[in-house]
């Protein structure tokens, strides 16, 4: 039966430069002297480490530890010795810091003994086996880096129909996922099927595009060796067709409404290097420590390289040979959604699929002349994979106008960069709906700061009137005893003692308020 | 090192403005050959001092405006503007007349608003419009193939006409000048003359529509849909806009033929063509969602028969585009697609 595919409005054909780095098998190399380990190398809270300086760690022994539910644990890559535990640079658009564990090697490489290899994954429970791939620090291998274990989870209620692996790879210049394909289908099989087994997924399908068409017959080849039923559909080669939504879109039609989870549409995607790296972690015991990274464009051996975690963008690129003087940027994932490093001295970790190392010859960026004006023909509508229109989301942010941009939808943008790829005009729009989105968070969270404070002052205000009211009643309830005591009393000496017992309360009342207003500005801390 | 961080994409097509305004241009071309093989060398000197005087005005306004001037230039916007504004002038016509309305295009229609992108109204048709109105004699002076008056006009000829009033053997032009099949037909048809009395006999008259203006409009016709082949415009506005003016024509066509002219006189007569390929689709001031340019392209065509038949122009292809481009926001407002996982 040949599965009848769906189409997703919209997307670009991108000459996908995948030759120079996929004709080559994927290559091992050389172990630093010092991996550098974020302790975020995924979407969620950051692990918490579990070692202190001077402590001695093995390969694949794990250093900090998931710190909530959404969270996963971060292992050491190789055996040596925790030098420092400080912030360091980490490969984030932001070019922000954030806390790292360095390890120095001791050059043996030398495995802990925590591997327990299971041979067959239906000994265990689905929960069992979600427990362990979360022990092993599996997320998202396809560039997002979400907690795979979330992914491999399902409510009581849910079935899950269709268990998609991503192979589409659609971004030009990356083959990693090509590589291991074709290298490591097996493993890629096995760690679908530990997939479909904690997921209870019914079927199982791999999504290839068309152009790596040696990856889609090495998966049939690996699926007919273990007599399994997974069924490999080559998609067209369109970006971005390797968007989960939009694979979904393309094989089973489903449209994932924005927010929501492919579960709910009893859908789940993983990517293919994340089955391979379940297969480690259950098969063999081995938590995620290395993945396969390509390294492409101005560099003297493009290729796949599978890296240590930890390692830096330097020290990879040092062998893999680059000249500096002619390096335009580099950039870490594809040149349509990946951002650009400022700086070489950051680890790279569990997300980094690629690294793309631009000079004027092979990589031609794109023109940074002025841009020009909008003149809506319309091309980003045309190659948006949402369906939004750029033009008017353009206008509305550029206009700082962001109620009519979140009435186009703004936020249902993918930032996948198609429209700003084929906009005449070279308008950087992507950028603008960046501006736009943070602009909104900023304002969404200084809104909620206002609020808070709105609310902190109510109730100063609320507990002074308090204050008073009771101040008033206990004098009141003093003039009311005094008045108890001389009953009897002429008048005249009544009228006296009442009357000093109303500037008494004045007073005491005065001196109150201002030691209170003396101390209210503390307690709004 | 030090490294540049621009946000992604990082790759860009190459395509660009100069190169989409360049295949309007070259669309535009096969109906100019043929134009100038009915009507002579007229439109093309139209179309010198149109584009002349349309960079001269846009560097003017840009150096007021403090803008760079080689990317705005370069950018043919101004260019296209000019040899559309051509095209709807008679050719012949006083320098003077294109100067002006070139003018009212580029600097009011255009700049006043904040330059190309932000102009609602369609430059070519603001200057054509101020021109029809102020000097309505000059505007309505067409004329007749040479084939029909005999008289051939040279480019020397042209090029005197415009600047001197005086054609070669010293005539004026508007001696020569006819109204044009469209003209023609309304004003017969308010002296109570039937379509078949006033087309029969009739020099000006071809097998389709007007004579000579038939062949243009196909050439426009050729041009556009190769535009839509390169995907320059989309077809929702032509097709809509045509589509209805022939649905409509057809229609008052069948209930009275004698009455009204037929859908292929309407569709190959005047600048319905020209206007649904090149003019309507002038995407800065058209709708620009999918269903939008369906529905402006068929108020543009409603709009072209209303005129035509019942208003006091013979032509309305440049009112009606103009009344639409006011309609153009708030029709993208309510015509958004609909967003992927959304509304099912």
């Amino acid at each position: 039966m040949i599965r009848q595919l769906f189409r997703y409005k919209g997307g670009v054909k991108l000459s996908d430069h995948k030759q120079e780095s996929s004709s080559q098998p994927i290559q091992k190399v050389t172990l630093p002297k010092r991996l550098i380990l974020p302790l975020q190398q995924h979407i969620g809270a950051p692990a918490s480490a579990i070692v202190s300086v001077g402590e001695r760690v093995l390969k694949g022994q794990m250093i900090a530890k998931s710190d909530g539910h959404i969270s996963a644990p971060v292992h050491a890559s190789t055996s040596g010795r925790v030098v420092e535990i400080t912030d360091f640079a980490i490969p984030h658009p932001s070019g922000l810091k954030a806390p790292c564990i360095v390890i120095e090697s001791d050059g043996n490489d030398a495995w802990c003994d925590h591997r327990k290899p299971v041979d067959d994954c239906h000994h265990y429970t689905p929960e069992q086996i979600r427990e362990h791939i979360r022990h092993a620090g599996v997320v998202g291998l396809g560039g997002a880096g979400f907690p795979s274990f979330l992914k491999l989870t399902v409510g009581s209620e849910r079935v899950v129909e269709t268990l998609i692996l991503n192979g589409a790879e659609c971004e030009p210049f990356i083959s990693c996922d090509d590589r291991l394909m074709r290298e490591r289908a097996e493993e890629i099989i096995k760690g679908l099927m530990v997939m479909q087994h904690a997921l209870v997924a019914k079927a199982c399908v791999i999504g290839v595009e068309e152009n790596k068409p040696e990856a889609a017959a090495a998966l049939r080849s690996a699926i007919s060796a273990l007599a399994v039923e997974v069924e490999v559909v080559e998609v067209p080669t369109l970006y971005p067709t390797g968007g989960e939504k939009q694979l979904i879109k393309i094989l089973t039609n489903k449209e994932i409404p924005p927010k929501t989870l492919p579960i709910e549409k009893r859908v789940v995607v993983h990517n293919v290097g994340t089955a391979a790296a379940v297969y480690r972690a259950i098969c063999l015991g081995e938590p995620l420590i290395s993945r396969v990274i390509t390294i492409a464009g101005a560099v003297k051996k493009p290729g796949n390289y599978e890296i240590p975690f930890g390692i830096s963008a330097a020290q990879l690129l040092e062998q893999v040979g680059i000249e500096e003087e002619s390096v335009e940027r580099i950039i870490h994932g594809g040149p349509m959604m990946g951002f650009a490093l400022n700086t070489l001295d950051v680890p790279l970790i569990k997300t980094s699929n690629c690294l793309l190392v631009t000079d004027p010859n092979t990589v031609p960026l794109r023109n940074k002349q002025l841009a020009l004006a909008c003149i809506r023909c319309g091309s980003c509508a045309d190659v948006c994979p949402i369906n939004l229109l750029p033009q008017q989301l353009y206008w509305h942010s550029r206009a700082k106008d962001f109620d009519k941009a979140q009435d186009y939808n703004l936020f249902d943008c993918i930032e996948c960069g198609c429209c700003d790829y084929v906009c005449p005009s070279q308008i950087p729009l992507v950028q603008y709906f960046r501006f736009a989105k943070t602009s909104i968070w900023q304002a969404e969270q200084d809104k909620k700061q206002a609020e808070l404070a709105k609310e902190r002052h109510e109730f100063r205000q609320f507990r002074i009137e308090r204050e008073k009211a009771e101040k008033k009643a206990r004098h009141k309830a003093k003039a009311a005893k005094v008045a108890a005591k001389n009953v009897g009393a002429d008048d005249k000496k009544k009228a006296i003692e009442e009357a000093m017992a109303r500037v008494k309360a004045k007073k005491q009342q005065q001196e109150a308020n201002v030691s209170a207003s003396k101390t209210e500005p503390g307690d709004n801390t | 090192m030090q490294l540049n961080t621009p946000s992604s994409p990082h790759i860009h097509s190459g395509y660009q403005l100069s190169q989409l305004m360049q295949r309007v241009l070259l669309a535009l071309l096969p109906a100019i050959v043929l134009y100038v093989l009915f009507f002579g060398w007229g439109i093309v000197v139209n179309i010198l001092i149109a584009v002349v005087a349309a960079l001269a005005f846009e560097a003017l306004a840009l150096l007021l405006r403090k803008r760079p001037l080689a990317p705005y230039l370069g950018d043919y916007s101004a260019v296209l503007t000019a040899v559309l504004l051509a095209l709807a002038l008679p050719p012949l016509a006083p320098w003077w007349l294109i100067v002006v309305a070139t003018f009212f295009a580029i600097v009011f229609a255009k700049h006043l608003y904040g330059g190309l992108g932000y102009n609602p109204f369609n430059p070519a048709m603001i200057g054509y419009v101020v021109v029809l109105i102020s000097f309505p004699r000059e505007v309505t002076s067409w004329l007749p193939p040479e084939a029909v008056s005999g008289q051939v006009v040279s480019f020397i000829d042209a090029l005197r006409a415009s600047f001197t009033g005086i054609l070669g053997n010293g005539i004026p032009p508007d001696t020569l000048s006819m109204a044009t099949p469209l003209d023609h037909v309304k004003t017969q048809l308010t002296q109570n003359h039937a379509i078949s009395e006033i087309i029969t006999g009739n020099g000006i008259f071809g097998q389709l529509a007007g004579s000579g203006w038939e062949w243009i409009n196909l050439a426009f016709m050729v041009g556009g849909i190769w535009l839509i082949y390169k995907k320059v415009i989309h077809w929702y506005i032509p097709v809509a806009m045509l589509g209805t003016l022939v649905l409509i024509s057809g229609l008052f066509w069948l209930i009275d033929a004698e009455r009204y002219a037929s859908p292929l006189f309407h569709l190959l007569s005047g600048g319905a063509i020209l206007g649904a390929f090149f003019i309507a689709t002038d995407p800065v001031t058209a709708s620009t969602t999918n269903r939008g340019r369906i529905l402006y392209g068929i108020g543009i065509g409603l709009l072209v028969y209303i005129i035509r038949s019942w208003g006091g122009y013979p032509e309305g292809v440049a009112f009606a585009v103009l009344l639409m481009n006011m309609l153009a926001p708030t029709l993208d407002y309510y015509t958004q697609p609909r967003v992927f996982g959304r509304g099912r």
